[in-house]
């Protein structure tokens, strides 16, 4: 789960890392009343949960409480467009005024998991507020990366290296060496999948500030954490989206037009895949998962037909655990209930196949029932095609 | 023998009073897997479908001589389940378990790296060896035994590949899913090793998908030489960047644990490569004829 910056921030002061002195604002007002407070020149950052706000226009510097307050209305309520929202963009709910930093060097720091090592992969290095896959690629000589086993925390060799690596000397040394510390402590409390620091700013006074922060939380850990549930942005995700969520589906819009119903996650994918294979594009992945109810399963379909971008449903299950007669009960209630705007596929195999196929007889709906799962896909991209007339 | 699993294997079934426990182990002894023991905390003493239940591990291996185990509890209690097989002396624990915290995983790996126990898992089918043993949730009739073996990080991907070769005829020597999850017990690079030296095995499908670097490992040992053909797979052409695809491991992160790239280098390692997920069976149909 993603958060927003002025969350991440807030996490982390607790574990002695520095921010900014800064609020969160949602009118304009407040806006400038942030920055009286501060009493210095300001910058007013658009809350999203998405990169690239900075060449997108979505940070603004002020030097008064009068720009801090027109940059706000600036930002507020309009759709901030960046390289990783899409063309649509995000809404605009908040922004968050701080500081102006005294920038002496800016540099990066990043903690996720490394999975095959089943431990901490911790990166620094000498230059911030570019994204490090671009360094990386650029320079990788300049990205330092280091395995940190939870069970060891940093060990002090590796705390040395990073800080040199940073370039750092004297205090500075000594306060990046304590702040890697506090990280990890920061990364196992948090139940954090990724945290970055990008960039981490040497003050022209010498102090090490974290000037922006990214925090993604481990899934995982929330069902098991109220405090971090609490975190979530209902709004930073789509409608559908949320509904899916309530009713235990795995779902995520994708641009295509090629419907998708699919159990399992693996087979989602091959089946998104699939279409791409035969010519058409995805409009979403959806995992109705093993548990899933006949009202689920009901829900999914409704969801997906009710999208005016959704053209043709690929309907792909291979039954195991879920019973093919589940899902066609709920896909045929479904379409009794609301309507079925637009054609049908189905690929079934595995568990109560059979009594799937008679039920769909019986429907007297018109869907396509068809042998293997490459046959759906183009005749799903075939007819998507079709209902919007010839291209 | 087979891969981790053979018809002399005792399983205990942790969390078999549960409702998915009950469920499943009923099928795996339909399946003919030994299931010699059950363990719920402050249940020992009774029987559960015809199975006497432990109230710890460590019974169930003094009274039953159980040496593999399947856990079915709840994601908050399955770390601590782990630990307690791994204590007990079980030599193979495959979890079933979605939803465990990562941290919990990586603090898991560190215990086990001075335990002899093999970790299949967590959020995975389980292991099967068709005719012999199923410690897992698949279903049983789609396999036949046979000499291919089957590596996987999804379900329902295993059992499309699956049903494809047995409807082809060709049987399974074992199929293992090795979980959805980022961090997991045994990896593709620790069954392929298994395989490679499996006389059973002759040829192998894996099934990788999105997100973390486990195709990636896959395709470096394979293109030091590998023994026997494999046919691979890899999902998520399609998937966008940063969004988890169901799987709380299939999540590109910048430019690592694209589709793409683990398809290259497994390419590039000697691997078929198939594009369609409908083609896997006719690949190793092919690869197995070209063989011989």
């Amino acid at each position: 789960m993603r958060i927003h910056e002025y969350q991440a921030k807030n996490l982390l002061s607790p574990f002695g890392v520095l921010t900014p002195n800064g609020r969160v604002a949602s009118t304009p007002e407040e806006a400038r009343d942030a920055a009286e407070r501060i009493g210095r020149p300001v910058l007013v950052k658009a809350q999203i949960q998405a990169g690239g706000r900075g060449k997108a226009g979505g940070v603004l510097r002020a030097a008064s409480p009068a720009e801090a307050e027109a940059a706000a209305s600036r930002l507020l309520g309009r759709p901030l467009v960046t390289g990783q929202t899409g063309p649509e963009g995000r809404l605009v709910r908040s922004v968050l005024v701080e500081e102006a930093l005294d920038i002496a060097r800016e540099l990066y720091i990043g903690l996720t998991i490394d999975r095959s090592q089943a431990a901490l992969a911790f990166l620094v290095a000498p230059r911030g507020g570019v994204e490090v896959e671009a360094l990386t690629a650029e320079q990788p000589g300049l990205v330092l990366e280091q395995t940190i086993h939870l069970s060891d925390g940093v060990l002090p060799a590796q705390a040395e290296r990073a800080a040199s690596a940073l370039g750092l000397t004297g205090p500075a040394f000594t306060s990046a060496a304590e702040l890697f510390t506090d990280l990890v402590r920061a990364f196992s409390a948090l139940n954090a999948s990724l945290l970055e620091i990008n960039p981490l700013v040497l003050t022209s006074d010498g102090r090490l500030v974290a000037a922006d922060v990214k925090v993604e939380i481990d899934d995982n850990a929330l069902p098991f954490h109220a405090a971090l549930r609490e975190l979530r942005d209902p709004d930073e995700e789509s409608p559908a989206e949320r509904e899916a969520a309530a009713a235990g589906l795995s779902f995520v819009k994708l641009d295509g037009d090629v419907g998708c119903i699919v159990n399992g996650a693996g087979l989602a994918m091959a089946t998104m895949d699939l279409v791409a294979l035969a010519g058409g594009r995805p409009a979403n992945f959806l995992d109705v998962g093993g548990g899933v109810s006949e009202e689920a399963v009901a829900k999914a379909f409704s969801l997906l037909v009710s999208d005016p971008g959704v053209r043709s449903t690929l309907v792909n299950i291979f039954g195991g655990i879920v019973r093919c007669d589940l899902v066609v009960r709920g896909i045929v209630r479904a379409a009794r209930e609301n309507g079925c705007r637009v054609p049908v596929v189905m690929r079934l195999e595995g568990t109560n196949v059979d009594e799937a196929r008679m039920l769909l007889a019986g429907s007297g709906l018109p869907f396509v029932v068809v042998p293997d799962m490459e046959t759906a896909a183009r005749e799903a991209v075939r007819l998507a095609r079709g209902a919007g007339g010839p291209r | 023998m087979s891969i981790l699993v053979d018809a002399s294997s005792r399983v205990v079934v942790q969390g078999i009073t549960g409702g998915e426990g009950t469920f499943h182990t009923q099928r795996m002894i339909e399946y003919g897997t030994t299931v010699a023991a059950g363990v719920t905390p402050r249940k020992g003493g009774t029987l559960h479908l015809g199975v006497p239940v432990f109230d710890t591990v460590a019974e169930a291996v003094r009274n039953e001589g159980v040496d593999a185990s399947v856990i079915f509890v709840p994601a908050v209690h399955a770390p601590s389940a782990i630990r307690e097989a791994a204590e007990a002396g079980i030599r193979l624990i495959v979890c079933i378990t979605e939803g465990i915290e990562v941290l919990s995983m990586v603090g898991i790996k560190d215990f086990l790296r001075r335990k002899p126990a093999l970790l299949v898992g967590p959020n995975t089918p389980g292991v099967i060896s068709p005719g012999k043993a199923k410690l897992g949730i698949m279903p049983g009739p789609i396999h036949r035994a046979g000499r291919v073996g089957v590596v996987s990080r999804s379900g329902t991907l295993t059992y499309e590949a699956v049903h494809q070769l047995t409807r082809l005829g060709f049987g399974q020597s074992t199929a293992v899913g090795i979980g959805g999850d980022p961090v997991v017990g045994l990896s593709f690079v620790d069954i392929l090793s298994l395989f490679e030296r499996d006389p059973e095995t002759e040829a192998v499908v894996l099934i990788g998908e999105i997100g973390g670097t486990a195709e990636e490992e896959a395709a470096a040992l394979l293109g030091r030489g590998y023994a026997k053909p494999v046919v691979a797979y890899v999902a998520g052409l399609t998937a966008p960047p940063g969004r988890r695809m169901g799987h709380a491991g299939a999540i590109m992160s910048g430019r690592h644990g694209t589709a793409s790239h683990k398809i290259e280098l497994l390419e590039t390692a000697g691997t078929r490569i198939v594009r369609s997920p409908a083609a896997i069976g006719k690949a190793v149909a092919a690869a197995l004829a070209g063989k011989s």
